[in-house]
């Protein structure tokens, strides 16, 4: 019994001793604290992570850019614009407009730059019961569905498709939906939409997400109503104040900023998702 | 910042929807360790008295089951309640009942085995006396019942505090619903994702709050199983 315990314990110390060797190696290049200064840290959303687009966008940063390293903490907009308040990100990426610009009035942020955008679409039960479908745009589709108390699911999360939401809300003259019918999850976007899936609910769902779980769903939601600009969704690019936050790795930010907004990085946004389902999930719309 | 955080949690402790979220908490929890005593203890005192073959492999199933990943339970009762599972006609998705359920398959195997276990630990001689002494099966049961009393309150404890700090099953299956499936650690998790930690915090120091009295209680009772 002693001697299995024993041989367990080394087993055990063998990933342990690779794992120090490889932090101690990551702490050898850098300055202070774990990041070597090749390490950028991007703040960034759970839904921008979902669509896969970074799976294609860091290698080719990565390519033209060697010397750097990019780590994505994906969470929602609210806690990846605290994260950079914290100084405990490099560069934000994210899609509220009005956060992102109150981060830069703030001067949490040196600039803001728009990069890209992509779309909601309304999605809900094929049986339509307030009839989304017919609405001449979002605002009224949205109104429809308070008038009618058809189940709505809300991310409720403060993020970027939760603020979406609410200015629809407003413009379609709710104020503050409220009621058995409007269910708050508190919830990233796969997991909303997988609960309006189920429940045979109305959801503001972004299209990648949409694009990336409809095949997995149990069939309970289509997109009712897609393409009017009210359901469309800027991203921007914000590095961290390296007045504030002399630790952030301010140059790294920069070229990350830089190369997103350039032809290069526009382009392969622009491609993105082409192939996989026959049309873009991001429209790259940088000033050039 | 963090003190702002703790200061603004220590306010925040009085306002009703966080009490709402703690008595849901409790309300879903203790429904579940209930339910979970009156099918484990039985069974534990039945697995724990018995001897059968494969007995052995049976005690190792319930201490494998008292390691379950709450998310792996989680998501095989959201497939069975999902509408396109077996089970979803009920549509017990995202309600309470669903995240009892789910608080149940992981609270069952450890007031199991910490009951076979305690039972196990009887000494041999007392439940001898009692046979002697013309116990029937029910009688025996109920005596070994009362000699491991004690270990049977751990088990209730440990499996309470196992489920009421557990977030991945009852955000799977309880859909953190705002005043409907909402209990503290999904809450918990919400506001982190909000980046706003006060409530985060606020619920913190309940759960730590409860977890501590609960040790209390459980060191209090091993001491008393040790000078026995």
């Amino acid at each position: 019994m002693k001697k299995r315990v024993l041989s367990r314990g080394s087993a055990a110390a063998v990933p342990i001793l690779v794992l120090l060797s490889i932090l101690a190696s990551g702490c050898g290049d850098g300055q202070a604290g774990g990041n070597s200064t090749s390490d950028i840290i991007v703040a960034s959303t759970t839904s921008t992570k979902d669509s896969g687009l970074f799976d294609v966008l860091l290698p080719a940063f990565e390519q033209a850019y060697p010397d750097y390293r990019v780590k994505v903490n994906a969470v929602g907009t609210g806690e990846a614009l605290k994260l950079g308040e914290k100084c405990d990100a490099d560069v934000v990426l994210v899609h509220s407009p009005e956060a992102e610009e109150k981060f830069v009035t703030d001067e949490f942020g040196t600039e803001r730059r728009e990069i890209m955008y992509n779309e909601f679409v309304i999605a809900g039960a094929g049986a339509d019961p307030a009839g989304a479908d017919t609405a001449p745009d979002a605002s009224t589709a949205f109104s429809r569905i308070a008038q009618t108390r058809s189940g709505f699911i809300s991310r409720g999360d403060e993020s970027g498709t939760h603020k979406a939401e609410k200015k629809l809300w407003v413009k379609g003259g709710v104020l503050t939906p409220s009621g058995v019918w409007y269910r708050s999850t508190g919830q990233g976007m796969g997991e909303t939409l997988r609960i309006a899936d189920e429940t045979r609910s109305y959801v503001l769902v972004d299209l990648g997400t949409w694009l990336s779980m409809k095949d997995s769903l149990s069939g309970g939601v289509i997109v009712l109503l897609e393409g009017d600009p009210d359901l469309f969704n800027q991203y921007g690019v914000i590095p961290v104040n390296p007045e504030r936050c002399p630790a952030v790795n301010a140059r790294g930010a920069a070229a990350f900023a830089d190369w997103l907004a350039s032809p290069e990085g526009q382009n392969i946004i622009g491609e993105y998702g082409q192939e996989q389902y026959g049309r873009a999930l991001f429209t790259p719309n940088a000033a050039q | 910042m963090f003190l702002d955080s703790i200061r603004q949690a220590l306010g925040l402790l009085a306002s009703a929807e966080v009490w709402s979220i703690i008595l849901r908490s409790v309300e879903v929890s203790g429904t579940a360790v209930a339910v979970a005593a009156v099918i484990g203890i039985p069974l534990g005192v039945l697995i724990g008295l018995a001897r059968f073959p494969g007995r052995g492999a049976v005690v190792a199933v319930i201490n494998t089951g008292m390691a379950l990943p709450p998310v792996v339970v989680g998501l095989i009762v959201f497939m069975i309640l999902s509408r396109s599972g077996p089970l979803g006609s009920l549509q017990l998705l995202y309600t309470k009942q669903a995240m009892v359920l789910a608080q149940l398959v992981l609270a069952v195997p450890l007031v199991l085995g910490i009951t076979v276990s305690g039972i196990g630990g009887i000494p041999r001689e007392v439940l001898m006396q009692a046979k002697s002494l013309g116990a029937g099966r029910l009688q025996l049961a109920l005596a070994a019942l009362n000699e491991a009393k004690l270990t049977l309150v751990l088990a209730i404890i440990a499996g309470m505090g196992r489920i009421i700090a557990e977030v991945g099953a009852v955000m799977m299956v309880g859909g953190n619903f705002k005043g409907e499936t909402q209990v503290m650690t999904t809450t918990i998790l919400e506001e982190v994702r909000k980046g706003e930690y006060a409530l985060g915090l606020a619920l913190g120091i309940i759960l730590l709050t409860i977890a501590l009295a609960a040790n209390a209680v459980m060191s209090r009772i091993q001491g008393g199983v040790m000078t026995r």
